[in-house]
């Protein structure tokens, strides 16, 4: 079974993706391209849903169909590629999302978590070979920022507050 | 200057212990050279041509003398004892070893200065102009606000990835001394009709392979709006900016895409919704930084002509070299980084020590570095000039050349970079050899040669009033030569005279144009308002008067 990062636990996860083995009734994560193209389907899916955000999909879109996803996943296709974490601080700050936000994809690795709990993810599910206990030390590299942000790491001071 | 306190000294000692876990698990084979590629540029760190080349960023240009002295210990122990200082307020050292990149970061640190950012796809080294908070034109100083701005885009959490890189420069004065307009983000400085403190706002600007002057997007930005209004841009930009192809990827191309009009609807909406819950700047913390940049405990003092009566070399030098001040009694002094046979922007670590040294002694201990690649001595009393001018000459620092021809940008070009497509220090060399006639130099007045080894404009070519692009052809170095540019209250892109000309044809071409301008010159008028005035097609034919490739 896979192991994802939650807040700062290391935990099994309860999730799965369309495509890897589903049981019914599952806790299931759709890209939302599927779920766009078969929404009656995917609505009815028995166990919660989650859905999964590609660098170019508009957050917006999913404002009114928040509240009833358990899940928001938002995929990294690099390291390089920063897109995602707009889309998070939109999803947090703006749209107002509580549910669980993920980090996914090959360009989740242990130098990006501290930033993306920052902008809000509390699970990040790391790219194949990182080291979950190394990413886990990871989110504690700093207890300073100077940006406001998520409560996910336990900043000891910032500068920039939030008024 | 700035002084840390626990949160910024904090924060540079965790980036150095991260930095440090970085490289030790790049050398043990855990990070590939593709991943660690990232990592390492966002902490000033490239692989160039012959080893490693790290840019140690000089934040708005100012340096303490206990920092300068820091550097110049660096460069004598982890290098070959000297440093080049660019266009952009930031000191290359050209040979360090990549195991000994923490140590010097580690030792950076000890003395408030780092190389976050001076490198990657993330706002880099805030920059500013060298005059800051002495020019007699100043609305306010630049520098508090530049301070805020580096600590606010500092490990950005939702913009250290961006498209592409990412470079703001702040001003204070009308004249632009920071080539504010080709930067990513320019701000000038201005105040409202209640007198309150903000900034027009320029975006869109940058050299590069397609160089674009900055447009307005707002001409009044409240000073307390300044970082939710950045995070509006950058938040539009890292949304929407290109990330298909790299040429394309800078802000400006996206400006260009959308036209100034909906690239500003697109930030105002975004600001609108994000303001309320964006970094606020706020008073008190403005006030904080403020206090920083105080002015000197200057003296009383009368000015007066300190050159009468001295030799005609201290009068050059007087001339040239020196700038009037606010106060009365003092004067800025340029340390000249342009001495003929040296490159551009070079110094030795020797040269630093003495730099410094002086600076402790007549200037605050404070010296600052210029967007042109000098040095600058900014609060000297009139009455110490003689004396800091023998100082300098001893150390090879007072070649009486600022604002010439020779005081010229040059990027490091061929002989370090591995973008470069040809070499930009032998022809600097040619054209100070050319040119070594100081006479000659003076009657030609204010020229700026600027000169990049590539495309990407390191040495601003767009915008010298000469400007010298190095390409690649079929292997063998040639030049492009343009003619009209500037970045200096009024910005132009400079237009290309006609066929590249090959290397040792470098500077025999510029003397031919600017023999031009000497017949065409109606009298005490400068080599860009003579180009202005008569336009290009006047120089071309000079210029290839004896060229063959002119066939």
């Amino acid at each position: 079974m896979r192991r994802i990062l939650r807040r700062r636990e290391i935990v099994a996860d309860d999730w799965i993706h369309l495509g890897e083995d589903a049981a019914d009734g599952a806790a299931l994560i759709v890209p939302l391209a599927e779920l766009r193209k078969d929404p009656g389907r995917w609505w009815q899916w028995p166990g919660r849903l989650g859905v999964r955000l590609t660098p170019v999909d508009r957050v917006e879109e999913l404002a009114d169909e928040l509240p009833r996803l358990d899940l928001v996943a938002v995929e990294f296709p690099n390291p390089g590629d920063g897109r995602g974490y707009s889309q998070a601080r939109l999803l947090r700050e703006r749209l107002g999302f509580r549910g669980e936000l993920r980090a996914v994809g090959a360009g989740v690795r242990q130098d990006q978590v501290f930033l993306l709990a920052r902008c809000g993810f509390d699970a990040i599910e790391l790219a194949g070979g990182e080291d979950a206990d190394a990413a886990r030390g990871a989110l504690q590299r700093y207890d300073v920022a100077y940006q406001p942000g998520a409560p996910e790491t336990a900043i000891r001071r910032q500068r920039f507050f939030a008024t | 200057m700035y002084q840390y306190d626990e949160l910024d000294q904090a924060f540079v000692d965790q980036r150095v212990a991260e930095f440090r876990d970085q490289t030790r698990r790049h050398l043990a084979g855990q990070l590939s050279e593709d991943e660690f590629r990232p990592l390492r540029l966002r902490n000033g760190l490239y692989i160039q041509r012959h080893a490693p080349m790290l840019r140690i960023a000089i934040p708005y240009g100012l340096l303490a003398s206990r920092q300068l002295a820091k550097l110049a210990d660096i460069a004598r122990r982890y290098d070959r004892g000297y440093g080049h200082f660019t266009t952009r307020q930031n000191l290359q050292l050209n040979w360090p070893r990549l195991p000994d990149v923490p140590d010097i970061l580690a030792e950076l640190a000890t003395v408030q200065m780092h190389a976050i950012q001076t490198s990657g796809n993330c706002v880099r080294n805030v920059t500013a102009d060298h005059l800051a908070g002495i020019a007699r034109d100043e609305i306010d100083d630049p520098r508090p606000y530049c301070e805020i701005i580096r600590q606010w885009a500092t490990l950005h959490p939702e913009f250290t990835y961006l498209p592409r890189k990412f470079k703001i420069a702040v001003t204070g004065s009308p004249e632009d001394r920071a080539a504010s307009e080709v930067h990513d983000i320019g701000l000038h400085l201005a105040r409202d009709a209640q007198g309150d403190i903000g900034f027009t706002v320029l975006v869109g600007g940058g050299l590069g392979r397609a160089p674009v002057i900055g447009q307005v997007i707002r001409d009044f930005l409240p000073l307390p709006d300044l970082l939710s209004y950045l995070e509006a841009i950058l938040r539009v930009y890292n949304r929407h900016g290109r990330r298909d192809n790299l040429n394309k990827a800078r802000i400006k191309v996206l400006v260009k895409s959308l036209g100034i009009a909906r690239f500003r609807e697109q930030v105002e909406a975004e600001w609108q919704l994000s303001r309320a819950s964006a970094a606020r700047l706020p008073a008190a913390e403005v006030e904080r930084v403020r206090g920083f940049f105080r002015p000197q405990p200057y003296e009383t003092l009368e000015d007066f002509d300190a050159s009468a009566g001295r030799e005609p070399a201290f009068q050059a030098w007087y001339r040239y070299n020196t700038r009037p001040h606010r106060v009365s009694g003092y004067r800025a002094v340029f340390v000249s980084l342009k001495a003929h046979g040296q490159n551009p922007g070079d110094m030795s670590c020797e040269q630093m020590e003495a730099v410094a040294a002086l600076a402790e002694r007549v200037s605050f201990g404070l010296i600052r570095a210029t967007h042109n690649q000098n040095l600058l001595l900014a609060d000297v009393r009139q009455s110490e000039l003689y004396d800091v001018w023998l100082e300098l000459e001893r150390h090879q620092l007072a070649m009486p050349n600022i604002g010439t021809l020779t005081d010229m940008i040059a990027c490091p070009g061929l002989d370090f970079c591995s973008l470069a497509n040809a070499g930009t220090l032998g022809v600097a060399k040619q054209i100070q050899e050319r040119f070594n006639d100081l006479d000659y130099l003076y009657d030609l007045g204010d020229i700026e040669i600027k000169m990049s080894g590539c495309m990407n404009a390191c040495g601003h070519h767009h915008v010298g009033h000469i400007g010298i692009l190095g390409v690649d052809k079929h292997g063998e170095e040639w030049y492009q030569i343009t003619l009209g540019g500037s970045a200096n209250g009024f910005t132009a892109l400079g237009e290309v005279i006609g066929p590249s000309v090959p290397k040792n044809e470098v500077a025999a071409t510029i003397e031919r144009i600017v023999e031009a301008y000497r017949a065409l010159r109606a009298e005490g008028e400068r080599f860009i308002d003579t180009f202005r005035r008569v336009g290009v097609t006047s120089f071309r034919e000079s210029a290839y008067a004896t060229h063959p490739a002119a066939a």
